[in-house]
């Protein structure tokens, strides 16, 4: 496992990471660990929108679209 | 049984002492927890045979929402929906109205064969018979078609995939992706549209698509646009032309909706709902094979009872109001004219007339009955005749001082004006509240004045007519 | 037709009807099983003081009348938003006879998240793992005996669209209600530090609660800071304003 965490919007198409942490409170929080955004959740970057946002990403299984300045708030272990 | 103020008085206690520490980090630990459960319990019991996986969907996808195809495809797709609807309701419409034609014939002469006075046969007749006949042979085919198709395109999971691909436009306005969606649905009705909006979470964004959803033209509206595009627009070039001519007229209309739709909802969202975009987080389901067969039994089922309800509870009785306003004289006036002469000033300003405005005023219940109300009320006060042609439509409204300007301004004022009836009650019971059921009546009704009236100056300015 | 159905159906409901609840993820084909098990004799109506809609159908089994009370689709019952309101109250404090908990195959993970929620606060519970013709498409093939002993809970496969598995469903409803299966749903343990608040909050909580609620479950709310809890237990256990049993599947 890579060593410095960054945000998820900053992967490439195709990578995966590994959740650390989530950076922000809230209802967006919220509904991030319902969508299996947990800590330790492996996360692969899937497709971006045709015109550059949102990004979906594979969660848990379930293909998940988020904006960017959503994604940017989880931190991740590439991997 | 039931519990008192003193349990829960404790029970809040209890949570001010607990909660005094972070529950943040509770909450991470209760649901990783539970995802972590699980995942243990579903590698249990699952054998993942090969990696066939989301082999198909992800080649749907890499289609569906690539740079190069996904726009094109996606407007292909609109682009037939709308044309199956319109072409595919013509046939049954006519049968409709063939029907009901006829079964107003037999309602005259049994009414002759009592002989009952006019006024009655009149009042029943050609007001509240008229009315539902229309409301039905008209709606009810485009409505049948329109939402199944809908449904299939939902059920097949492809609705999702224009919410990822139009997302960054309504996020630029401040909006949701998922609006696009909410506008689409608001193409077969605008009540059923802003039902629809409880698929926006975030109320914030989803108030934003209540309040802009009627500037999507609904069927109710359509066969007025598509009548006065092709007698005004069409009819200016050769007939091999005039359907190409008239079909870019109201796609140039719809684009004018989008445009309004995308604006207004900037500009709320940078005024009276000014805020933080909410959560944006959209699944994209895997593709599914939809139940065709059964997706359409359904629908025309449930649109069949909507349309019907619509039709009694407020067609009939507008037929009748409109009747009786058209037949109830004031010093050798009918009512309707009365009205029409006070609205006139203000029609004359935005490039309509009073008849116009009156027609609007009296269709509030229904989009779909504002033209015969036109219609109806222009005859009654001329001589009768029979309207069975685009050309004979033609001559009644050339009589009554109609240009393109009055064509065109009624194409943009019926695309932006209040919503109807059905959709205003629908809007108080979604939002709940006064200040926002007002603000979706005035706000529309606000941009339709300012544009006709500013485009009705223009073409006078320049002379142009 | 829907109003006549249905004002011969409320005429026949009584208290003895037995209610069972329909909860799942978004996209599970939950309605699919909703209308097939109800065919057209729905009702619709909106939540009591809520302006979200439900729908709630009737259907016979075994001579007996069941009504179904579509939940709306969630992720989870966490309270994050009114759709999961709706669903957690009507689990918690209308207390159906079974919940039934539809999961889409393709994807057990995030769909049993929501099931093992479920199971924390309620008993009475099957699940249905739906849209099996399509996981077998997609080569994932699911051991129902092994998740229904991991789970300890009856476990139907169903692919609705095909009706298929439907009846062993209304059988495996009629069976708990009947008490012929008997449930022991998996709990779930919590680090220590959480296991142990839970402990002592326990003790306290019993005795408020006074069995109306399962108290581990009041207080795992209470330990992730639940803002909701509080008002729902007003509304529905202290002044019972709202009775969202009898006004949502009984219709008083």
């Amino acid at each position: 496992m890579a060593n410095k965490p960054l945000p998820l919007s900053n992967l490439a198409v195709g990578t995966k990471g590994k959740v650390e942490s989530i950076l922000i409170d809230g209802l967006l929080r919220r509904r991030l660990l319902d969508l299996g955004v947990v800590p330790g959740s492996v996360i692969e970057v899937v497709r971006v929108s045709p015109n550059g946002d949102p990004t979906a990403y594979l969660i848990k299984g379930a293909l998940i679209g988020l904006r960017e300045n959503e994604a940017k708030h989880i931190l991740v272990h590439p991997i | 049984m039931s519990l008192t103020m003193n349990n829960l008085n404790k029970i809040i206690e209890l949570s001010n002492y607990y909660q005094k520490n972070s529950q943040t980090s509770n909450r991470d630990k209760i649901v990783s927890q539970i995802y972590s459960q699980s995942e243990i319990i579903a590698k249990q019991a699952i054998r993942n045979n090969k990696d066939k996986t989301t082999d198909l969907d992800k080649r749907l996808d890499d289609i569906l929402t690539s740079k190069i195809f996904g726009y094109p495809i996606m407007l292909l797709i609109l682009s037939i929906v709308f044309w199956m609807t319109i072409v595919g309701a013509n046939y049954p419409s006519q049968i409709l109205a063939t029907i009901f034609f006829y079964l107003q014939e037999q309602l005259t002469n049994l009414f002759q064969y009592f002989n009952a006075p006019e006024w009655l046969r009149g009042f029943l007749v050609d007001g509240v018979y008229r009315g539902l006949a229309w409301v039905v042979s008209v709606m009810l085919p485009p409505m049948a078609i329109f939402f199944p198709l809908f449904t299939i395109l939902e059920d097949l999971g492809y609705l999702p995939r224009v919410a990822f691909n139009l997302d960054r436009f309504f996020q630029k306005a401040g909006a949701h992706g998922k609006q696009s969606l909410t506008m689409s649905m608001g193409f077969g009705c605008n009540a059923a549209g802003i039902i629809s909006c409880r698929i926006i979470e975030s109320p914030r964004e989803r108030l934003i698509a209540i309040l802009t959803n009627n500037f999507v033209p609904c069927n109710g509206r359509f066969p007025t646009l598509i009548t006065v595009a092709t007698i005004f627009f069409g009819a200016a070039v050769s007939a091999l032309y005039s359907t190409i001519i008239a079909s870019m007229v109201i796609v140039g209309i719809v684009i004018v909706g989008i445009i309004v739709t995308l604006i207004t909802s900037w500009l709320l969202s940078k005024t009276l709902l000014k805020g933080v975009p909410s959560s944006f987080t959209l699944e994209l389901p895997p593709y599914r094979k939809p139940q065709i067969m059964k997706v359409f039994i359904r629908s025309v089922y449930d649109r069949t009872m909507f349309v019907l309800k619509r039709a009694v509870k407020i067609a009939a009785p507008a037929g009748a109001i409109t009747w009786l306003l058209a037949n109830t004289y004031l010093n050798g006036n009918s009512l309707i004219d009365i009205g029409a002469n006070f609205l006139q000033p203000l029609g004359y300003a935005i490039g309509l007339d009073g008849y116009i405005l009156m027609a609007f005023i009296l269709g509030f219940p229904a989009n779909e009955i504002v033209f015969p109300i036109l219609i109806m009320s222009y005859l009654s006060q001329g001589s009768l005749m029979e309207l069975d042609s685009f050309a004979a439509l033609k001559t009644l409204l050339l009589d009554h001082g109609w240009t393109w300007l009055t064509a065109l301004n009624l194409l943009l004022f019926s695309l932006l004006h209040f919503p109807c009836g059905t959709t205003m009650l629908t809007i108080k019971k979604e939002t709940g509240s006064i200040k926002w059921t007002a603000l979706a009546f005035i706000i529309p009704t606000s941009i339709a004045f300012l544009v006709t009236f500013a485009v009705a100056q223009t073409v006078r300015l320049l002379g142009i007519l | 037709m829907v109003s006549i159905n249905n004002q011969l159906s409320e005429k026949k409901v009584t208290e003895k009807e037995i209610v069972v609840a329909l909860a799942g993820n978004p996209n599970t084909g939950k309605s699919t099983i909703f209308n097939a098990l109800t065919g057209l004799k729905q009702h619709t109506g909106n939540w009591p003081g809520k302006t979200v809609s439900y729908a709630r159908g009737n259907y016979v089994h075994r001579g007996k009348s069941f009504v179904l009370v579509d939940l709306p689709g969630t992720y989870s019952l966490l309270a994050n938003s009114i759709d999961e309101l709706i669903a957690r109250d009507f689990i918690c404090f209308a207390k159906p006879d079974v919940t039934i908990v539809v999961t889409d195959a393709t994807n057990l993970i995030r769909n049993l998240n929501l099931a093992l929620q479920i199971m924390e606060a309620t008993n009475n519970v099957v699940v249905a793992i739906n849209l099996l013709d399509e996981a077998e498409r997609k080569g994932i093939i699911v051991n129902i005996d092994k998740l229904s002993e991991k789970l300890g809970l009856p476990v139907v496969g169903t692919v609705a669209r095909n009706q298929m598995g439907l009846n062993r469903l209304k059988d495996t409803i009629d069976d708990i209600v009947t008490k012929k299966i008997v449930t022991n749903p998996l709990k779930i343990h919590y680090p220590p530090e959480i296991e142990q608040k839970i402990q002592e909050m326990t003790p306290e909580l019993e005795n408020i609660l006074k069995g109306e609620l399962n108290p581990r479950w009041v207080a795992l709310r209470i330990l992730e800071g639940d803002k909701t809890l509080i008002d729902s237990i007003k509304q529905y256990l202290v002044y019972k304003e709202i009775d969202i049993k009898g006004e949502v599947a009984l219709c008083h």
